[in-house]
């Protein structure tokens, strides 16, 4: 039990990269090719990756401590959070979703909900002028269509 | 003479009072991103590349800004080290060996200001070094064709594991993983898309900078979550700063041994400044015998790792400058600045662009007296940075990084991929598998590529080709030989681990 993670990480790693030979020998060739070719490189350096991936498996490493159930989730949530902010800066412009993933990300890492709530706020505020007024950037504060 | 003549073309363009400005600028940044606890260089550096980006400065500018916050940074690094015995990056661990118990014995300001003075000396003769030995080595650059150029990148890819990775599986795994990431997108000889699984988005392949940020950056939020914010060690107090002189002579010799071992250290491909510090230290431990005292917080015991590691960082510079292949983690982030910049690193660098080359070097030897005299009048200043809660700084460093790829890219598309590098990273670095090597392969996977079919073009086909010089059937010896070295080595060289309170 106690090596289980590198093993699973190999497998995972095996599977990869097959997929990744398979798809390379898929690609398409054009009439100008050189000795090598677009498929050699790639396969190659999959391979060598298996390799690795089976030494691992044979001589895994000792477990390294995974955090329990509950942060794994806390951890899950932010990743969601992450990719919502991802999808929501464009239209929804650069304030309101870093105040709110900025405080759920505070929140996850000490749970105070006034600090997090604070921090939230500021950094969503205090990076926006940052950005937008001292460096230039091209951001958009709100939605399209509010204050105009 | 040469080296005179083409200084005072770097200093023509670094003391201009625009540059000297961004100098400071990125010093002050520098030390700031150092000194935050759980941000070294490398991933200062590379939160600070896209926001540069968007900036729209000129190369040199850009430049200068960059390797200053990167020379700031390494001084920074320490003051978390000392204070907290929270190294922000590997080499900056060898510091905490004895800077954290002399901090404990209510001598951190001094172990700030010796630090401080030892990463002077070191990164001052690395500079000096790097002058001379540059200009030397890309000479010999000269007779590099594509075999040669794909030899040496092997032997890159198969040291940088080296000393800083417990496993070479997992190193060699980890260069593989960045190498199969650069594949995706175009093929750069038929120009046909490959491995991007139809995915219009990922035609241009996979931006380096979107991997660094995700990488070094994003995946710190999920180690804080992980941890709560609590860090195990209490924050020191520094009460009075005021120069040990005496102390600093004494530990003279250390530093410019140190110094000299650091920066040799350094310019060897793939070990950097962690087998800089890491050897320094050694080294002088066992000048100093049983009665130095090493590891219970004395001045040489500071001096040597700090001398070592800033001199390893300058040494870096030479293989990156003149061969485009750097040799630790930060070196690597630098290259990124250098490849987005449209500045290609190599021989040819110092014959066409040698404004950039020597502007680059006027302005790190000009950030090394900035550091100086910022970080050790003012280094109560940063001492205060230490106290950010983490539920503050994490929240804003993930807010930064993601701003600056989207101002650079404006695709949400490349923020998903930061958040699947910051996964990708978060697992690589709890099962002990490094990073670098992976922005490494993404960085010098099509170079290296096209290099081995450019070698196979010329020989049309014939992989003995690829031992047909001595330089080349050298570095692929050099490169299985660093491969399994440490291998044996690693029995007999063990690694002290951090020193727990």
């Amino acid at each position: 039990m106690s090596h289980l993670s590198d093993r699973i990480f190999g497998l995972a790693v095996i599977l990869v990269a097959l997929v990744y030979i398979a798809s390379a020998m898929q690609i398409q060739v054009s009439f100008l090719s050189d000795p090598v070719g677009s498929k050699a490189f790639p396969i190659g350096v999959a391979s060598v990756a298996i390799i690795c991936a089976v030494v691992m498996i044979l001589r895994p490493d000792e477990e390294p401590e995974w955090p329990e159930l509950w942060t794994v989730f806390s951890i899950i949530i932010s990743i969601v959070l992450l990719i919502g902010y991802s999808y929501a800066l464009k239209p929804l412009g650069f304030i309101i979703p870093t105040a709110i993933v900025a405080s759920a990300l505070s929140y996850q890492i000490t749970p105070k909900p006034k600090f997090a709530v604070l921090s939230g706020l500021g950094l969503s505020l205090g990076l926006f002028v940052l950005f937008k007024f001292i460096l230039d950037l091209g951001l958009i504060g709100f939605p399209k269509g509010w204050f105009v | 003479m040469d080296i005179l003549a083409n200084l005072s073309l770097g200093f023509g363009i670094a003391l201009s009072p625009y540059t000297l400005m961004l100098a400071v600028i990125g010093c002050f940044i520098g030390t700031i991103v150092g000194a935050l606890p759980g941000l070294g260089p490398s991933n200062g550096v590379a939160i600070m590349i896209p926001l540069t980006f968007s900036l729209g400065l000129d190369a040199v500018a850009a430049l200068v800004l960059l390797t200053s916050i990167y020379y700031g940074a390494m001084y920074g690094g320490r003051i978390s080290s000392i204070l907290l015995n929270i190294p922000g990056d590997e080499p900056a661990l060898m510091t905490t060996l004895d800077g954290y118990p002399m901090a404990k014995a209510g001598r951190a300001g001094d172990a700030l200001v010796i630090s401080g003075f030892a990463s002077f000396i070191g990164a001052f003769l690395a500079t000096i070094g790097l002058m001379v030995l540059a200009p030397l080595l890309s000479r010999v650059a000269y007779q590099f064709g594509p075999a040669e150029y794909f030899a040496l990148y092997l032997l890159a890819f198969s040291t940088l594991g080296g000393i800083s990775s417990n496993n070479q599986a997992k190193a060699a795994l980890a260069s593989c993983i960045g190498l199969m990431i650069a594949m995706i997108g175009l093929d750069p000889n038929s120009g046909l898309p490959r491995m991007t699984g139809g995915n219009l988005h990922l035609y241009d392949g996979v931006d380096f900078l979107v991997a660094i940020v995700g990488l070094f950056a994003v995946s710190e939020i999920f180690f804080f979550i992980e941890s709560h914010g609590k860090s195990s060690a209490v924050g020191i107090k520094v009460d009075k700063v005021t120069v040990p002189w005496a102390e600093i002579w004494s530990t003279r010799w250390t530093m410019l041994r140190s110094s000299a071992l650091g920066f040799f250290a350094g310019v060897l491909p793939g070990a950097g400044a962690s087998l800089g510090s890491f050897m320094t230290y050694m080294m002088e431990k066992s000048i100093a015998g049983e009665k130095g005292g090493f590891g219970t917080g004395v001045a040489k015991g500071v001096a040597a790792p700090e001398a070592g590691n800033n001199a390893a960082a300058g040494g870096a510079l030479v293989p990156m400058l003149t061969l485009g292949v750097p040799g630790s983690g930060t070196t690597a982030v630098l290259l990124a600045v250098l490849v987005t910049l449209n500045i290609t690193p190599g021989p040819m660098l110092f014959t066409e662009r040698p404004e950039v080359v020597w502007g680059l070097i006027a302005s790190l030897l000009i950030a090394n007296f900035v550091l100086l005299a910022m970080n050790v009048p003012m280094v109560k200043i940063f001492v205060k940075i230490l106290s950010v809660p983490p539920a503050l700084l994490l929240p804003g460093v993930t807010m930064v990084s993601f701003v600056g790829i989207y101002s650079l890219t404006g695709s949400y598309f490349d923020l998903l991929l930061v958040v699947a590098f910051g996964v990708l990273g978060y697992v690589l670095r709890k099962l002990d598998i490094p990073t670098v090597p992976v922005i490494l392969g993404i960085l010098l996977g099509h170079q290296m590529e096209k290099q081995l079919r450019d070698a196979m073009v010329l020989s049309d086909g014939e992989w003995q080709y690829l031992f047909s010089s001595g330089i080349s059937t050298g570095l692929i010896i050099a490169s299985i030989l660093g491969f399994l070295a440490p291998i044996f080595l690693r029995r007999i060289l063990t690694k002290p681990q951090a020193v727990s309170d």
